[in-house]
């Protein structure tokens, strides 16, 4: 019992805290620290780089969660069928799943290594400079995500796909269904509420992405990958502004408090409807 | 079941080569000869990238210190993460389901929504640095996993042992620790593995926290892996192959209970 009231204030304590220190002026280099009340926050509105951050981490999210599901339903439908090979399958997508995104963002840099990485040498011969370019850069960091946690997505809506009763399908046979019909009748609405739930876990994950975009290109060109958790660790780490960086991460946060609300509500009604 | 036909073969083979052909690339590329890169394919392979990635640079500490980090985690975890799941599952209480919740909810946090606090705090205890300082946050990001993986795991045991252990005279934590827990082995493994590997790949915090060279974990020593002139490919490659390796042996090997233990609290619930 205690294990979970320590959880809950090891938990809790620093995000407040990040709060509190967000209402102040704090460069830790030059030891100055002196409450500021919003000012962070008012500098901040105004702040055309956080916009910029923003917007890369929603478009990131947003591309990179709906690939992972365009890919993992047809993936899972696959693994839940009874083929030979199936182990190795099921096997094998784990790999990226358990390898560090660091060494998945670093894996990825050398394919996209625009002298002879693997990717221009299958172009055949293209000089595309991938991490290089605005434009080609954030999408490149989609690619690893999506890479690395499609899998998850996979076993996500796997486990939704074992839930559904066999007879359903048996009596849609019967009843001169096709497969496609089926799909849609059967298998998609029943699903719905498993892919929402993958929409929710991976949706916050994506939106706090750190390590792949840091290892890939540091936010840049240009700060064209530039992303909210990126924006906040250099300006709390290079920087040493603590105050405005604090004023950052607690955006983030609230980012992601936001979006958790949203879709919690939406898998609450699908839930309701039941 | 009908006989696989030519469409899922093909998929099955596209699925495979997407996730499977980056990795592979990656070890060829690791037994790839330093100057050879530019051509089409190696002439021979050798393992010179891996004896300068293990000898030439002080890599195998940062082995170690992952190895020291993610193992403390995994104790950490397991030693308040137990009992606190044997709480929630088997002991009535009010609050019992926002409690879980709450855990899950504080799943979500971005870490770097806590990094500013996190690093003050480390700073004047002196834990900065440190790998015990490390673990520290590290177990608190990964408890919440610990108990909803955990919990649905005590649920599974019948509620009968723990009251056949009470009548003879256990008394709660008693019948936890003589009864419930060895029977809930395997969750524990199970837990153990998600644990560690979520330690094993930690980069942010780690990146942060730690500033002496020599203390370094995995991620972030590639991370920073760099030569003054240009890349060395080939030995970022032999050193992810040695990162990645006893983590895919471990995933390729306890598959099932990875996969059960990440879709235990997220679906069933």
């Amino acid at each position: 019992m205690p294990a979970v009231l320590v959880l809950a204030v090891v938990a809790l304590y620093p995000v407040l805290a990040a709060i509190w220190l967000s209402l102040h002026r704090f460069i830790l280099v030059f030891g100055e620290r002196r409450f500021t009340g919003l000012a962070n926050y008012v500098y901040l509105v105004g702040d055309a780089r956080f916009w910029s951050a923003l917007g890369n981490t929603a478009y990131f999210t947003a591309v990179a969660v709906t690939v992972e599901l365009l890919l993992a339903v047809p993936l899972a439908l696959l693994l839940n069928r009874a083929f030979p090979g199936r182990g190795l399958l099921r096997a094998s997508v784990l790999v990226p799943w358990a390898i560090p995104t660091v060494v998945s963002a670093r894996l990825w840099a050398w394919m996209f290594n625009p002298d002879y990485g693997l990717i221009n040498r299958l172009l055949g011969g293209a000089e595309i400079n991938w991490l290089g370019a605005p434009g080609y850069a954030l999408h490149a960091a989609i690619l690893v995500d999506v890479w690395k946690t499609t899998p998850f997505v996979a076993l996500l809506v796997l486990a939704g796909l074992q839930g559904i009763p066999e007879d359903l399908y048996k009596a849609a046979r019967v009843d001169g269904a096709s497969t496609w019909r089926q799909f849609r009748a059967i298998t998609l609405p029943l699903l719905k509420p498993a892919l929402l739930l993958a929409v929710l876990f991976r949706s916050l994950d994506a939106f706090r992405v750190f390590d792949a975009i840091y290892v890939l290109t540091e936010g840049g060109p240009a700060n064209t990958t530039e992303t909210l958790s990126i924006y906040a660790y250099k300006t709390l780490m290079r920087s040493g502004d603590f105050g405005y960086g604090s004023a950052l991460s607690v955006a983030t946060f609230l980012c992601v408090v936001l979006l958790a609300v949203v879709w919690l509500k939406w898998l609450g009604r699908e839930e309701g409807r039941r | 079941m009908k006989r696989p036909g030519l469409g899922t073969a093909l998929a099955v083979v596209a699925f495979l080569t997407f996730f499977l052909g980056p990795f592979l690339w990656q070890v060829l590329t690791s037994l790839w000869p330093d100057g050879e890169l530019t051509r089409p394919w190696p002439s021979h392979l050798t393992g010179a990238n891996y004896q300068s990635v293990l000898f030439g640079r002080p890599f195998l500490w940062a082995v170690l210190n992952s190895l020291v980090v993610a193992t403390l985690t995994t104790l950490f975890c397991l030693t308040v993460g137990a009992s606190a799941a044997f709480a929630l599952a088997k002991l009535e209480f009010r609050g019992r389901g926002l409690l879980l919740s709450a855990a899950l909810g504080v799943s979500m946090f971005p870490p770097i929504a806590t990094v500013s606090p996190l690093y003050l705090i480390l700073n004047a205890v002196g834990l900065r640095d440190s790998l015990v300082g490390l673990a520290l946050p590290y177990t608190t990001f990964a408890l919440p996993l610990t108990l909803w993986v955990l919990t649905s795991f005590f649920r599974q045991l019948p509620d009968e042992l723990y009251r056949a252990a009470r009548v003879d005279g256990c008394t709660p934590f008693g019948a936890f620790r003589r009864v419930l827990l060895p029977l809930a082995a395997p969750g524990l493994a199970t837990t153990a593995i998600l644990v560690f590997i979520f330690a094993w790949n930690e980069f942010l915090y780690a990146l942060t926290f730690l500033s002496t060279p020599e203390k370094r974990t995995v991620p972030v020593a590639i991370s920073l892996f760099a030569s003054e002139y240009k890349e060395p490919w080939g030995e970022i490659a032999a050193a992810s192959v040695v990162a990645t390796l006893p983590l895919v042996v471990l995933t390729v090997l306890f598959q099932r209970r990875i996969v059960s233990g990440l879709t235990a609290g997220a679906v069933k619930e």
